[in-house]
C-alpha cells in the first residue's frame, strides 16, 4: 500500500512540477525558482499530510463502531437545549453586536447579512430546486437599479420602491426562467450566465438610462416614518437611516424575515415540489406536481429575495455601478451556498459569515479569497458534497439508506 | 474605402475570428461528447495556453531566436503551449471530474466551475492582474486585394487553425484512439464491454480538447498583442454558443459553430453599436438553446458525434 501511495505521490509530484513551474517562475521574463519552490512546497505538504492520515487510518483497528463526524458532535451538543435557547441566543448576540463593535466591524456584518439574504434566495433555486443559476447576481442587480431609479427620476421612498423592485425582478426571473424551463442542468448554467452578463452590458451600454459604468449615486437612504405632535400639530416626522448601526437592524431585520420566509417555504407544499424535482424530474411529473410552473416559482421567488438584498445594497451605499454585479459575485454567492450545504438554511448563514468575515479579518489573504473559492467549491463537492451542516432532509435521506443519492 | 472591399474585410476578419472560435469550440464539444458535461475551466486552459506562449515567446525572442529560426519559433510556442495545457487538462479531469463521475450532474458542474475559478484566480496570482504584452512577431505587412487587406500573421493564424482542425478530423476517424473516443461518445458502458479503457479516452479527450483551446489562445495573443488572466471567460461564453449553435458533440458542427458566432460578431461591431456586440452573441445563445436546442449539425442529422 505505501510503495502504491509512494509512486502516486512521485507521479502527482512531476505534474505539479510541470503545471507549476512556468506559470509561476516566469512572472516577468526571469525566471524565479523561489516562488514555486515555495508553492511547490506547500501542495507536496498536503498530498504528504494525506498520505500520512491514510497511513495512520489504515493502521487504526477498525472497532466496528462507526465514527461520528465533528459536525454532528456539535449538532447533537447544540440540540441537548430547546430550541428556543439557541435561536434566542443567537438573536439576541446579532442584536447587542453594534452595542461593541466599531464601524467596520458593523459594516462587515452588514455586508455578511446581505450575502445571507442572496445565499438564501439562491438557494431555492440551486438547493431546493436543484437548478444551477449561475446569473444570480443579475436579481441583485435588477433590485439595486430598480431603486436607484425609482429614486432619483421620481423620487419614490424605499418602501415605495421596494414592492415595484420585488415584482421587477420576479418578472426578470419568469423571462429567464422560461426559455430555461426545459433544457437540462448544464445548459441551464451556460444560459443563466450569459443572462447574467446579459443584464450587466444593458446597465452598462445603456448611458441615458443608467449612466453606464460611472453608475447612479444620491439614492436617499431607507426611511421610518414616526408621528410627531408638535407646535404645528400632527406631523409625519421622516428618519433616515443613515448611521451604520441604524442599517445594521435593518438588513438583520429583512435578514430574518428572509430566513421565515425560505423556511416557511421549504417545509411547504411548495418546497416539498422543488425537492421532488431535484430529485427526479419525471417522476415529479407523474406524480401530479405542475413542474413548469413550480419551477418558474423557484426563479420567480429566488429573484425576489435578491431584489430586496439589491434595493437595500444600493440604499445602502447610495451609490451603485454595472462593476458591482460581475459573474465572480454570482460565484460567491454559489459558493457560500455549496459550502453551507445544499438546501440547508443554517448552513448558509454560517457559510455566508464565514466566506464573507474571513477575508475581512485576514486582510493580508485577501488577494486569495477567490482562489480559496474556488479550491472550497470543488473540495467540497470531492469530498462532502452535503456541504457542512447538511439540510436535516437531505440528512435523513442520506442515512436512511447508504445509496448514493440517485443521478438525475 | 468602398462598401464592397468594406464588406471582404469584414469577411477577412469574421473568418479570422470564427476561426479561433472553432477551436475552442472544438474543446467544448469532445468534451462533451464524451463525458456529457461541460467543461467550464475550459476558458481558463485557453487562457494558460496563452501565457504559456507569451512566456516561452519572449525568452526565445530574447535569444535573439525569432529572427533567425521564424518557423521554429512558431512550432516551439505552439507546441509548448499545446502540451502543458494538455498536462493541466488531464490534471483538471483528475482532480475535478473524475471523482464524481457516478454522482449527480449538479455537483460535477459545481466542481468544474469551482476549478475554473481556481484556475483563473492562480492565474491572476501567479502572472499578475495587468496586461501581459505580446512580442510583436508578425509585422503589419500583408496582402492587398480589393481594397481589403489581410496581414501575413492573419493567414499564418487561419491557415494554422485549419491545418488543427483538418488534423482532429483525421485522428478521430483514422486512428484507433479516435475511434476508441468515437465509441464511448456513443455508447460508455458497451464501450467498456468491447475493452476499450473509458478512463484513457476520457484523459486524452481532456488533452486534446484543452491543447486546440490552447492553440487558440497563443493565436489570440499573437493577434491583439495582449494576453490577461480574465480573458477566457469572454471566449469561453462565445465559444461555447459556437459549440451549441453547430449541434454540441459534433465536430464539423463546433467548426460551423464558430464561424457563424464570429461573423455575426464582426458584421455587428462594423454595421451596429459595437458596445453590444456581446449581448448579442449571448442573444444568439440563448434564442439557439430555446428554438433548436440540438443545433444546426447536432444529433439526429450527423452520424459524427465525438
Amino acid at each position: 500500500m505505501i510503495q502504491k501511495e509512494l509512486k502516486k505521490l512521485v507521479v502527482y509530484g512531476a505534474f505539479l512540477v510541470i503545471i507549476l513551474t512556468p506559470m509561476l517562475g516566469f512572472r516577468s521574463t526571469t525566471f524565479e525558482p523561489g516562488r514555486v519552490l515555495k508553492i511547490l512546497g506547500i501542495f507536496m505538504t498536503i498530498l504528504v499530510l494525506n498520505i500520512v492520515v491514510k497511513f495512520i487510518r489504515s493502521q487504526k483497528k477498525d472497532d466496528g463502531r462507526k465514527k461520528t463526524p465533528w459536525t454532528e458532535v456539535v449538532r447533537k451538543r447544540i440540540n441537548r437545549y430547546p430550541k428556543v435557547y439557541t435561536l434566542g441566543g443567537l438573536l439576541a448576540l446579532a442584536f447587542a453586536f453594534p452595542m461593541f463593535a466599531d464601524n467596520y466591524m458593523i459594516d462587515v456584518g452588514i455586508t455578511c447579512l446581505i450575502y445571507v439574504c442572496l445565499g438564501l434566495g439562491l438557494n431555492i433555486v440551486v438547493g431546493l430546486c436543484g437548478l444551477l443559476d449561475l446569473g444570480y447576481i443579475a436579481f441583485y442587480a435588477v433590485g439595486a437599479y430598480t431603486y436607484s431609479l425609482l429614486n432619483l427620476t421620481f423620487g419614490l421612498s424605499f418602501w415605495a420602491a421596494l414592492p415595484l423592485g420585488i415584482v421587477l425582478g420576479m418578472v426578470v426571473g419568469c423571462i429567464i426562467g422560461y426559455p430555461t424551463l426545459k433544457m437540462r442542468g448544464d445548459y441551464l448554467a451556460i444560459v443563466t450566465l450569459g443572462f447574467g452578463e446579459i443584464v450587466r452590458l444593458v446597465l452598462n451600454n445603456w448611458d441615458s438610462l443608467t449612466a453606464g459604468p460611472n453608475g447612479l449615486f444620491g439614492m436617499k437612504r431607507p426611511a421610518l416614518y414616526y408621528p410627531s405632535f408638535g407646535e404645528d400639530g400632527f406631523t409625519w416626522v421622516t428618519y433616515y437611516l443613515k448611521s451604520l448601526p441604524s442599517l445594521y437592524y435593518f438588513i438583520l431585520l429583512i435578514a430574518i424575515l428572509t430566513i421565515i420566509g425560505v423556511r416557511r417555504l421549504d417545509n411547504s407544499r411548495i418546497g416539498r415540489a422543488w425537492i421532488a424535482i431535484r430529485e427526479d424530474e419525471v417522476a415529479a411529473e407523474l406524480s401530479g406536481v405542475p413542474t413548469t410552473w413550480i419551477k418558474l416559482l423557484a426563479y420567480a421567488l429566488g429573484a425576489g429575495f435578491a431584489s430586496v438584498a439589491g434595493a437595500f445594497f444600493a440604499a445602502k451605499l447610495s451609490y451603485t455601478n454595472p462593476n458591482f454585479f460581475l459573474f465572480m459575485e454570482s460565484c460567491i454567492v454559489l459558493c457560500i451556498v455549496v459550502l453551507g450545504g445544499v438546501g440547508s438554511i443554517p448552513g448558509i448563514v454560517v457559510a455566508a459569515f464565514v466566506l464573507i468575515a474571513a477575508p475581512e479579518v485576514f486582510r493580508g489573504l485577501e488577494n486569495f479569497r477567490m482562489l480559496a473559492f474556488g479550491g472550497i467549491m470543488t473540495t467540497m463537492m470531492i469530498l462532502k458534497p452535503e456541504g457542512l451542516i447538511p439540510a436535516s432532509r437531505r440528512r435523513r435521506e442520506l442515512r436512511a439508506d447508504q445509496e448514493p443519492p440517485p443521478k438525475d | 474605402m468602398d462598401l464592397s472591399s468594406f464588406l471582404l474585410q469584414q469577411i477577412i476578419n469574421a473568418v479570422f475570428l470564427g476561426s479561433i472560435y472553432s477551436l475552442i469550440a472544438l474543446g467544448y464539444t469532445m468534451v462533451y461528447g464524451i463525458i456529457e458535461l461541460i467543461n467550464f475551466a475550459h476558458g481558463e486552459l485557453f487562457t494558460a495556453g496563452a501565457f504559456i506562449g507569451v512566456i516561452v515567446l519572449t525568452a526565445l525572442q530574447q535569444m535573439g531566436f525569432v529572427e533567425t529560426h521564424f518557423v521554429l519559433t512558431m512550432i516551439i510556442v505552439f507546441v509548448m503551449s499545446m502540451s502543458y495545457v494538455a498536462v493541466l487538462g488531464v490534471a483538471v479531469e483528475h482532480v475535478a471530474y473524475k471523482p464524481l463521475r457516478t454522482s449527480s450532474r449538479l455537483s460535477a458542474l459545481l466542481s468544474a466551475l469551482g476549478m475554473s475559478i481556481f484556475l483563473s484566480n492562480g492565474m491572476m496570482l501567479s502572472q499578475g492582474v495587468s496586461d501581459r504584452a505580446y512580442p510583436q512577431v508578425f509585422g503589419i505587412e500583408g496582402i492587398e486585394f480589393m481594397g481589403a487587406r489581410i496581414t501575413n500573421g492573419q493567414i499564418f493564424i487561419i491557415i494554422l487553425a485549419v491545418a488543427l482542425m483538418v488534423g482532429l478530423q483525421l485522428f478521430v476517424h483514422r486512428t484507433r484512439l479516435g475511434k476508441a473516443m468515437r465509441a464511448t461518445a456513443q455508447n460508455k458502458t458497451m464501450a467498456r464491454i468491447l475493452g476499450i479503457d473509458i478512463d484513457q479516452t476520457i484523459r486524452i479527450t481532456f488533452m486534446i480538447g484543452p491543447a486546440l483551446g490552447a492553440a487558440a489562445g497563443v493565436m489570440v495573443g499573437l493577434h491583439y498583442g495582449a494576453v490577461r488572466f480574465d480573458m477566457g471567460f469572454i471566449f469561453m461564453i462565445k465559444a461555447f454558443a459556437a459549440a451549441i449553435l453547430g449541434g454540441i458533440g459534433s465536430i464539423p458542427g463546433a467548426m460551423l459553430g464558430g464561424l457563424i458566432i464570429g461573423t455575426i460578431e464582426v458584421m455587428w461591431a462594423a454595421f451596429l453599436p459595437s458596445a453590444w456586440k456581446d449581448v448579442t452573441t449571448f442573444t444568439v445563445l440563448i434564442m439557439v438553446l430555446y428554438f433548436k436546442p440540438s443545433g444546426l449539425l447536432g444529433e439526429g442529422t450527423t452520424e459524427v458525434r465525438v
